[in-house]
């Protein structure tokens, strides 16, 4: 019978250290020092319009407000609360219910996209500027570049061509 | 400004010769020079550069760490074609605008398929936007080789390569003879045909003696990963001015880098692998 009880509390603090794991593993997310995400200018705080209104998980063409959005990413998998915290209106959502900042958008892209997640944390996928030497490098977001309702890169006008050498030789 | 090799030919016609010059043309060999001379070549070089353009330069001097080699790395995934780094690389570095236009960064379309065959890529191309079907873009600059030809055919050791792997060039030294340039594998050098033309307003004032000072006609120049930036630990501006983050830079003895990272985690090339230069300019394919 101790054997079991000792056993018993054995697995209980393997489960302790194995819920703490994560905690700590939220934690680390911290250290990524990323740029703000881009908001259209006056549209946050969400809660500004949002805490006065039903809520409403409803497929619908949005005909007041967010008009110009156009869900363009896995859309027939999902709609805004998903992803945009019911709850909390300022916040985003994990799969899981966990709450997370809009500056934590990544942990949530991540969700889904682990591998490039992973290059991501490591600095070979995405961007980054400034000191890479003492700590003072920005991660931009995905949301950055990405935009998180239509992801993919739209094509761009190139910069120009060089001058051909017969017509640059400055002689 | 004028090299020491069109200096001495001037020297030949007229036989008058300011201080500046004659102190020009006595100037050692950048590596020759004691803590000392160094900090008059600098006086005398920010002076110069104050008369010439009316703009006070900084001019450093700051020298490689120990333990530091430094790597590049290049997603031919995720690369566009759009040039911004091109011109992030013009304007950085202080490159001549037109006549002559130079420039560090070659951005080279190749049809998909032939990424080996650079017979059929080309360089000028314009569409109305980039990506196009068919088109992968493979960008191409100085790729700083731990066996640089350039370095070894150059007749007075105008150019080296530095102990943290960046290859330089004094200007100062370069007589202007582009055997480096015909050395090159990569056309990673150009050469100043005419006295450079780079507007005052866009001068970057913040420069390196062994990059991105303000160059005279007839000399050698080429991409240093930019040192005047990479020695205080920033990243190159090629690497900034990406918009599809295409570009990664990083200390290749450091094993928790972002290039050791993509190494060991990719699949990577070098271009001209057997020519033996032993590149430290990594292509690798992020997906």
């Amino acid at each position: 019978m101790r054997k079991i009880l000792l056993w018993l509390s054995l697995m209980a603090t393997g489960m302790v250290i194995g819920v703490a794991a994560p905690v700590l593993a939220a934690n680390q997310h911290q250290e990524y020092a990323v740029g703000s995400p881009p908001f259209t200018e006056g549209i946050f705080p969400c809660s500004n319009c949002h805490a006065g209104l039903e809520v409403n998980a409803k497929r619908r063409e949005l005909k007041d407000e967010h008009t110009t959005i156009k869900l363009h990413h896995a859309e027939q998998e999902r709609w805004c609360l998903d992803c945009h915290n019911a709850a909390n209106r300022d916040k985003l959502k994990l799969a899981d219910g966990e709450s997370i900042d809009f500056t934590e958008s990544y942990r949530l892209c991540g969700q889904c996209h682990g591998n490039i997640y992973k290059d991501w944390k490591a600095g070979v996928h995405g961007k980054r500027v400034g000191y890479f030497k003492g700590g003072k490098r920005t991660y931009f977001l995905c949301v950055n570049c990405h935009n998180p309702h239509d992801p993919k890169f739209k094509p761009i006008k190139p910069l120009p061509p060089p001058i051909r050498p017969e017509l640059n030789n400055g002689r | 400004m004028m090299s020491v090799g069109a200096l001495a030919g001037l020297s030949l016609g007229s036989i008058s010769c300011s201080q500046v010059e004659v102190e020009d043309f006595l100037q050692k060999h950048f590596r020759e020079m004691s803590a000392e001379e160094k900090k008059q070549v600098i006086k005398r070089l920010e002076a110069k550069y104050l008369k010439k353009y009316g703009k006070k330069f900084n001019i450093s001097t700051q020298e490689p760490e120990a333990g530091i080699l430094w790597g590049y790395g290049l997603d031919i995934a995720r690369c566009i074609g759009c040039r911004k780094c091109v011109y992030g690389c013009v304007n950085e570095n202080n490159q001549s605008r037109k006549n002559p236009q130079l420039q560090w960064i070659r951005v080279v379309r190749q049809k998909k398929g032939s990424m080996i065959n650079l017979e059929n890529a080309e360089h000028y191309y314009n569409p109305e936007t980039v990506p196009e079907p068919g088109y992968q873009y493979t960008p191409v600059q100085c790729q700083h080789c731990e066996n640089p030809p350039c370095v070894r055919v150059c007749p007075v050791k105008a150019t080296w390569k530095e102990p943290d792997g960046i290859v330089v060039v004094d200007y100062n030294w370069c007589i202007g003879c582009r055997y480096c340039i015909a050395a090159c594998p990569y056309k990673g050098r150009v050469f100043n045909w005419a006295e450079p033309n780079i507007p005052v307003a866009e001068l970057n004032t913040e420069v390196h003696y062994l990059g991105n000072r303000p160059r005279m006609k007839n000399v050698v120049e080429k991409c240093t990963f930019c040192i005047q930036r990479v020695r205080q630990g920033r990243y190159p501006a090629c690497v900034e001015a990406c918009p599809t983050g295409t570009r990664k830079f990083g200390n290749l003895l450091d094993p928790t880098s972002e290039i050791r990272y993509l190494i060991e985690n990719k699949r990577t090339l070098r271009l001209k692998e057997d020519l033996n230069t032993e590149s430290k300019f990594y292509y690798f394919f992020s997906a």
